[in-house]
């Protein structure tokens, strides 16, 4: 029985290379959404919700539901499961709408 | 032949045909639009053709054996390399990374498509003209709400199969499978091969539903060979089918650790004391396909009401909706899977180049059609299941809507549709606009289903808007690009 699905479909990744989350180094395989990469290091949730401060991850894993919402290299609001990894690229945990360090 | 991105952006003429969408339908009619003659421009919101159904791993990953996680990789492959070979032709124009969200008529000339192009933060607008438009825009997942079901862990089904597919991730070791629909049989089935445990998959339905369907079934033996497949599959990996049953909670604080399953009566109403607890660290849940709509309804084109409650375009035997000049293919027309699609893609192809259809896809799609509406008969949610809401359980995820805010609205308000319970309580107001929550919120205002109504398809930068006078004559130049503000 297969173990992996990297068994299950053979190959190796072009490339791995570590990306940090909330300063925790983790590894990435060149070709992953950002939501990939932390999900492989079974870390389900990266944003807590607005309203009830409720933590969050990926749900739709194709861009629809928002879910996913992260802090990546400073900016806020990005879709992780639509983003792909880069070499060096820092995702923070999201509060609320990700704004409250601007002064509005 | 050159391929820059500027190239992509910038197509030189008005094509006779533009393309929504390059999953099954879509690739299909492009590659055989193509071969027609016509001079096609194919849009896709992703990197790589395949759409959702043919998600696979981005190159990098370097995946050997990409068809591994596929059923019909073949009839993938094939449409694959002739789009290769027809953009190098110089007859279809590719243009990935193009998310279109308006469609506007243009006089005589047809239509001008309207797309982001790229991704954020560098994302450019693009506008192309096309004499006729096949919208071959999919479906998404309905979502049923459940107490727990913003738990982290708790995830899509068709989410997992996409992280899976196009990332080679897993969700967690022991995944429950849930909701109803076959995609559930497809989900388990390579969730397992790739190394997860499914101690269950818990189908809402029961398969006997299918019994009046048996004509349809019949007259199909192929999808019961695929569907015995699956559930061969599904038997060598040890997993558990229970139909009639739901999962109506998930436990956990900071992820799912626990769900509870419970039996149903044939309106998918818990029966009290039937609940059973099934450890697990992920869910994959999803109540079947909602086609994609948003642009159709957008144009005015005319929609019914499928065997599962869904709205889906009424189109004509050669895939024309009610708008002349736009056509319809897969599941924009009723959700169907991928070989009804591809061969829908064919028959409005042949029908936009003016030729007749051949009568063997003609009699293809008949066939499947009629076992795709047995299926979505059998899988149609009763509606019983609003019973194993909690007055606390949001159903609206992104604005944090509980069922008992909508409830109030219904009953104390008065509003009788989605819409009215949107404007009194902000669900389907958030960042998804509605596409995780309108099934559920509709059923609850006891409407009926209400097409995908939204102003704007995808994410539309404000300047990209701003660029676009009301009003305003079409681009000088045909196929300009449309200026960006500070470009
Ligand atoms: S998981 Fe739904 S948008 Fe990313």
């Amino acid at each position: 029985m297969m173990r992996s699905p990297r068994e299950l479909v053979g190959g190796s990744p072009e490339a791995t290379f570590p990306v940090t989350f909330d300063g925790r180094e983790l590894p990435a395989q060149q070709g992953q959404s950002l939501a990939a990469v932390l999900w492989a290091a079974g870390i389900l949730a990266w944003r807590t919700t607005r309203e009830g401060g409720t933590p969050r991850g990926a749900f739709c894993g194709i861009g629809a539901c928002y879910d996913c919402l992260a802090t990546v290299n400073g900016r806020p609001n990005q879709r992780a499961c639509l983003v792909p990894a880069r070499p060096g690229d820092s995702v923070t945990t999201q509060e609320g709408t990700g704004h409250a360090d601007l002064a509005v | 032949m050159p391929t820059s991105p500027s190239e992509h952006t910038t197509p030189d003429r008005t094509a006779d045909l533009a393309v929504i969408g390059a999953g099954p339908a879509g690739l299909a009619a492009a590659v055989t639009a193509a071969r027609l003659g016509l001079r096609v421009t194919l849009l896709d919101a992703a990197d790589r053709p395949g759409g959702q159904y043919y998600r696979h791993p981005a190159p990098a990953l370097g995946a050997t054996r990409p068809q591994a996680l596929h059923h019909g990789w073949r009839a993938f492959a094939t449409r694959e390399a002739a789009l290769r070979a027809h953009r190098e032709a110089g007859r279809v124009t590719y243009l990935p990374a193009h998310h279109v969200w308006t469609v506007v008529p243009a006089g005589e000339d047809g239509w001008i498509l309207h797309a982001v192009a790229g991704h954020a933060p560098d994302e450019t607008p693009a506008a192309l003209r096309a004499r006729h438009v096949l919208l071959a825009t999919g479906a998404y997942e309905r979502q049923l709400p459940f107490p727990g079901w913003t738990l982290p862990g708790v995830v899509g089904a068709g989410g997992a199969q996409a992280m899976l597919k196009n990332n080679l991730v897993l969700p967690g070791r022991r995944v429950v499978v849930a909701g109803s629909g076959p995609l559930l049989l497809a989900v388990a089935g390579s969730l397992a091969a790739a190394g997860a445990t499914v101690p269950a998959v818990v189908e809402a339905a029961a398969y006997t539903a299918y019994a009046p369907q048996a004509p349809a079934l019949l007259r199909n033996p192929a999808k019961l060979v695929e569907g015995a497949a699956y559930g061969g599959a599904l038997l060598r990996h040890g997993v558990r089918l229970l139909t009639r049953h739901a999962v109506t909670e998930a436990h956990g604080t900071t992820r799912v650790e626990a769900v509870t399953v419970t039996r149903l009566d044939g309106d998918w109403q818990p029966l009290p004391g039937t609940a059973r607890r099934i450890p697990c660290d992920a869910l994959a849940v999803g109540h079947g396909l909602v086609p994609q709509l948003e642009l159709a309804t957008a144009l005015g084109c005319a929609t019914r009401e499928t065997a599962d409650g869904t709205a889906a375009l009424d189109v004509d035997a050669e895939q024309r909706t009610s708008v002349p000049g736009i056509w319809s293919a897969g599941e924009t027309g009723g959700i169907g899977g991928a070989e009804l699609a591809l061969t829908e893609g064919e028959i409005a192809a042949h029908a936009a180049a003016g030729r007749p259809a051949p009568a063997a896809l003609v009699r293809r799609r008949a066939r499947l059609r009629a076992f795709a509406d047995a299926m979505a008969a059998a899988h149609r949610p009763g509606t019983g299941w609003t019973g194993w809401l909690r007055e606390e359980t949001d159903v609206c995820r992104c604005e944090e809507v509980p069922a008992g805010r909508i409830r109030e609205a219904v009953r104390d308000l008065g509003a009788r549709d989605a819409r009215t319970v949107k404007l009194l309580t902000r669900a389907g107001m958030g960042w998804c606009q509605g596409r995780m929550c309108g099934p559920a919120v509709a059923a609850l205002a006891g409407g009926a289903p209400a097409p995908d109504r939204r102003p704007l398809s995808c994410p539309v930068p404000l300047r990209h808007l701003a660029a676009l006078e009301p009003q305003a004559p079409p681009p000088a130049s045909p196929d300009a690009e449309l200026p960006a503000p500070g470009h």
